[in-house]
Parts: C-alpha cells; sequence; structure tokens
C-alpha cells in the first residue's frame, strides 16, 4: 500500500466518516448554508448557533459525500463549537493554505494536531475541494449567503 | 493492415503509445475510455502529416496546399459516410463534438419545427448532453420534454416508450448506448415507432460508435451523433448525420464564412448540403485525425473488435461480481463494456483516488447522467470503461485496486 493513500485515509479520518460527529439538525440552529460540489454531486448542509458576540454555540451538519468530505465536516463541527465567528474563519484560512499544500508553518492553536491530519490531502489536489466544501458553506451560513458552490 | 483473421490486443496495444508508459510506477490500466479514448499511432502520424506537410484552410484558396487539405478534409468526409453507410457526403456534417452536434439540431430543426405543447421524448438514460439542449429550446418554444423511464436492471422501457407516443410527440431523442451504465437501446424499434407517430429520432451515438458499425440507411435514424474524441481521434471534431431532405429544410444554426452562397446587407442566401452547417474555418486537421481513427478500427473490424470488448466485460462482470459489497448498477440483457458499481460504505471518489494510486484509470462521479443516479438512488458510482486495447491484465489491476480500497476502509 502507499503511503501517501495511508496518510490521507488515516485512522481517525476513517473513524470521523464513519461515525460523522454532530450529523444532525439542530432545531434552534440560527445560521445555515447549503454547499454543493457539481463536479461530484456531494452535498453538505451546515447548521450553526450563533450566541452573542459572535460565539458559534452549536454546529452540526448533514450530507453526503465521501470520506474526505465527511470527515472534514466532521471535525469542524467539533473544532468551531465554543469559537468565535472570526476564530472560525481564520482556522478556515489556515486549513485552506494547509490543505493546498500553500502552508508549512500551519498553527491553530489547540486544533492544529487535529487538522494536521488532514494534511494528506496536499499530495491530491483533486481532493481538495471535498475537504473545504463544509468549511466554505460554513462561511456562508455565517455571512448569511444560503448556498454555496464550489465551481 | 492488421491481421483479418486473429485479434491480438497485445499488438493493438502497441499501436498506442501511451501504453509504454506507467502511472505512479504501475503499468498504466485505462479503463476510462467512455470519457475519452487513447489515440493510436496511426492518428497521431496523420495529425503530424497534415500539420507538417499540407496544412492550409480549406475551401479558400486556389494555391496548391489549399486544394491538397480541402482534399484531405473532404476525403475524411467521405471516410466518414462510407463508415456510416450514408447515402451522401451532404449528410456528413463536422461539429466540434456531439454536444454541438445535438444543439445544432435543437437550435436549428427544433426551433423550426415546435409549437407550444409539443413533445420531445428523451430516455432516463441520456447524457446531460442530449436533455440540456432539449430543455433550452423546450423553454423558447413552449415545448414539453418528457423521459422514457427506465427498469431496475437499466433497461429502456419499450412498452412506457409506446404509451407515450402521440400525435404531440415531434422529436425522440435517445441514446444508443448509455455512457454511465451501458445498456443497449432498442434503437430500431424506437426510431420505427417514433416514424409511425411522425416524430423524428436524434440517436446520440457517442458510446455505440467505438463499439460497433453504425448504419445509417439500415438504422434509418434521421439524425446520429458521435463524437471524435471517444473513438479514437483527436478532440475538437464532432460528427453529425441528418438525412438530406431535413438538413436541406433546416435553417443554419451558426452564421459565418463558409457557409454563405451570396451576402449583402439586404439578404444573405445560404449555402447548399453540410457546407451551410459548417461556418467558419472548421475543425480540418482534427477531421483529418477522425479519418485516419475510423479507418484503423475499420482495418481491425467491429466484428472482431466487439467480440473481444464482450469478453472482457464478461470476464470483468464475474470478476468484480466476486468482490463482497460490490455491487453493479446497471444489468441490462445487452450491454457495451461498460461497468459502474458502488461498493457498501465507500464513496466512488475515495475508490478513485485508491484504484489511481495502482495505476488504474476509471472515472468517479454522476457521469454527467445525474436523472439516471437518481433513478438508481445513488450521487456517484465508479465506472469502468473498456475499448478494443483493453485485456485481462487491466480487469485484474482493477479487481486488485478495488480489494486494497476495501483494506483501508477495514
Amino acid at each position: 500500500m502507499f503511503d501517501d493513500l495511508r496518510e490521507l485515509y488515516q485512522e481517525v479520518i476513517l473513524d470521523h466518516s464513519k461515525n460523522p460527529r454532530n450529523f444532525r439538525h439542530p432545531e434552534d440552529a440560527n445560521h445555515e448554508a447549503h454547499g454543493y460540489n457539481p463536479l461530484c454531486g456531494d452535498t453538505v448542509d451546515v447548521y450553526l448557533k450563533m450566541g452573542h458576540n459572535g460565539l458559534i454555540e452549536d454546529a452540526a451538519f448533514e450530507g453526503k459525500g465521501c470520506a474526505i468530505s465527511l470527515a472534514s465536516a466532521s471535525m469542524m463541527t467539533e473544532i468551531i463549537k465554543g469559537k468565535t465567528e472570526t476564530q472560525a474563519k481564520h482556522i478556515f484560512d489556515g486549513f485552506q493554505k494547509l490543505v493546498k499544500g500553500e502552508e508549512n508553518d500551519f498553527d491553530a492553536g489547540e486544533d492544529t494536531e487535529r487538522l494536521m491530519m488532514l494534511a494528506g490531502v496536499k499530495e491530491f489536489p483533486m481532493r481538495v475541494k471535498c475537504a473545504t466544501l463544509a468549511w466554505h458553506a460554513m462561511t456562508s451560513a455565517m455571512d448569511d449567503k444560503p448556498d454555496v458552490s464550489t465551481e | 493492415m492488421n491481421d483479418m483473421t486473429t485479434f491480438d490486443v497485445e499488438k493493438i496495444r502497441r499501436d498506442f503509445p501511451i501504453f509504454s508508459r506507467e502511472v505512479h510506477g504501475r503499468p498504466l490500466a485505462f479503463l476510462d475510455s467512455g470519457a475519452s479514448a487513447q489515440k493510436p499511432t496511426a492518428v497521431l502520424e496523420a495529425v503530424q502529416k497534415a500539420y507538417a506537410e499540407t496544412y492550409a484552410n480549406v475551401h479558400r484558396g486556389v494555391h496548391y496546399l489549399s486544394q491538397v487539405s480541402t482534399e484531405l478534409y473532404e476525403g475524411a468526409r467521405e471516410i466518414v459516410r462510407a463508415h456510416m453507410n450514408a447515402a451522401s457526403v451532404d449528410e456528413i456534417i463536422f461539429t466540434k463534438n456531439a454536444t454541438e452536434s445535438i444543439n445544432l439540431v435543437a437550435n436549428s430543426y427544433g426551433w423550426a419545427i415546435l409549437k407550444p405543447g409539443d413533445e420531445i421524448i428523451l430516455s432516463t438514460l441520456e447524457h446531460h448532453s442530449n436533455i440540456v439542449p432539449w430543455q433550452l429550446i423546450a423553454e423558447k418554444t413552449g415545448a414539453v420534454v418528457k423521459a422514457v423511464p427506465i427498469d431496475a436492471h437499466g433497461e429502456f422501457m419499450l412498452d412506457k416508450y409506446l404509451d407515450m407516443l402521440g400525435p404531440k410527440t415531434k422529436i425522440v431523442a435517445v441514446t444508443h448506448i448509455s455512457n454511465a451504465i451501458g445498456t443497449i437501446t432498442p434503437v430500431r424499434e424506437i426510431i420505427d415507432a417514433a416514424h409511425d407517430a411522425g416524430a423524428v429520432v436524434l440517436i446520440d451515438g457517442s458510446q455505440a460508435a467505438p463499439h460497433m458499425k453504425i448504419d445509417m440507411q439500415s438504422l434509418g435514424a434521421d439524425f446520429y451523433v458521435f463524437t471524435g474524441h471517444k473513438v479514437f481521434g483527436p478532440t475538437g471534431i464532432g460528427v453529425l448525420y441528418g438525412k438530406a431532405e431535413l438538413l436541406d429544410a433546416m435553417p443554419p444554426f451558426l452564421g459565418g464564412g463558409d457557409m454563405i452562397e451570396r451576402v449583402t446587407f439586404a439578404k444573405t442566401t445560404y449555402a447548399k448540403g453540410h457546407a451551410k452547417f459548417e461556418a467558419g474555418t472548421p475543425p480540418i486537421v482534427q477531421a483529418i485525425g477522425l479519418g485516419a481513427a475510423i479507418n484503423y478500427v475499420n482495418e481491425i473490424g467491429f466484428d472482431k473488435i466487439g467480440a473481444h470488448e464482450q469478453a472482457l466485460l464478461a470476464y470483468a462482470t464475474e470478476q468484480l461480481q466476486s468482490i463482497n459489497s460490490l455491487r453493479i448498477i446497471g444489468q441490462a440483457k445487452h450491454k457495451a463494456a461498460i461497468i459502474s458499481f458502488t461498493l457498501d460504505g465507500v464513496h466512488p471518489h475515495d475508490i478513485g483516488t485508491i484504484v489511481d494510486r495502482g495505476g488504474v484509470a476509471i472515472r468517479v462521479g454522476h457521469h454527467c447522467a445525474q436523472p439516471l443516479m437518481d433513478h438508481f438512488d445513488v450521487a456517484a458510482t465508479a465506472r469502468a470503461s473498456m475499448a478494443l486495447y483493453n485485456n485481462r491484465a487491466d480487469i485484474d489491476a482493477l479487481v486488485a485496486s478495488v480489494k486494497s480500497v476495501q483494506e483501508i476502509f477495514g
């Protein structure tokens, strides 16, 4: 088996894809967005409950997708919960650069190690959109843009 | 010339330079010919020679090279005519691809004849390129698009189709072979029934052209389209066959040079025959390359190509079916060498990425056939599509790679 495949499909990634966390539609969500990748037909709906001062009190998602997109969405909901809107967007900026191979000194504080699990995507340029679909939907939800397409 | 009595796939593979390369350190197992086929040396040399030795624009100059170039370009049209057994070269129009051929018919013929409430009948098997042009023209004319259903095996439901035909049916546009699942449709019955109902028929032969002999006079289709790059020719060249009496009555699609008889600002008259539909400088070298590709497959012979591919399809089907949790999508009785499949618990994109590392090129996704994916309740599938140059080693590589997908996903 090839090392870059093992790197991409780590146990943690497979676990998140098979048992995605926060895979639900919270009734009290006050921001949501639909993400769509027309290339593969994958979809994700991201639900956020935003409190005062831009604090993300709850984050969840539903959708269909490959292991990379499901794992990324699942990990994202865990990471952004309890963060502010500004913090979440800042993490996404760094994460996007990480999976595109543009960031060598990725630092997302306490979340660095977890997000580094997805760094293997940079060896597979065709899969970057899978890894970032839910994140794009998350920022759209915050900005009240209900739909995002990766094309 | 190839030996006419045997089919030697290893000899054929040597005709295609790409098979001398490796991908990710593995021999290339190219199982994505349904998306676009590889090119034999005969085509590459014809293209190179056309640019290096005889290139000039066609139908214009009186100089020597323009004449030679015109003869080669028109010679390619005759190769296509003979290959399709069309009655006249005026029935063969060169386009950019099959998509443009369908758009031409929709915008010229469709625009001229469709009235509000008229019906255009398609099928659930169609590629988006045989759906969207009809939806666009239906929007402009008030016509209605309907789709013939398919059954659980992916068969075109002829009885439902016969029920749908009626006095409002003006156009039937159906694929000859499904690009996504390989179903061969009963085109002869489809065409005859449409004619009985007074409708004209367009057949999308994009997937049929690489696999079988197509005969316009025997089939009786009013329009038949295919693309060059799937039949081992260059990209940028497509074919539209149309019955002469229909083409003659149709308005032009694109306007420009080469398609006119006389231009004045008061009134322009149009060229006759195929020229009316070939505005501007055509894909000259691409057409010459397509001619070389058609000569290449005919030298081998579609009877042998078909037998080889069907044997390979049977082998691949048997091997893939032996894999636990693999489900073949589309099991029509008559299929071309295309297998769509899913693996329980694994998204097709993950399958595609993993098998690629084993040197295996397959298509994963919706195959530009989302209504068909909806029918089978899947967002996407993995698709192995075979051609005359594939061998059992390619299938073995696919099967081994799919097993490694299962290892990774546990």
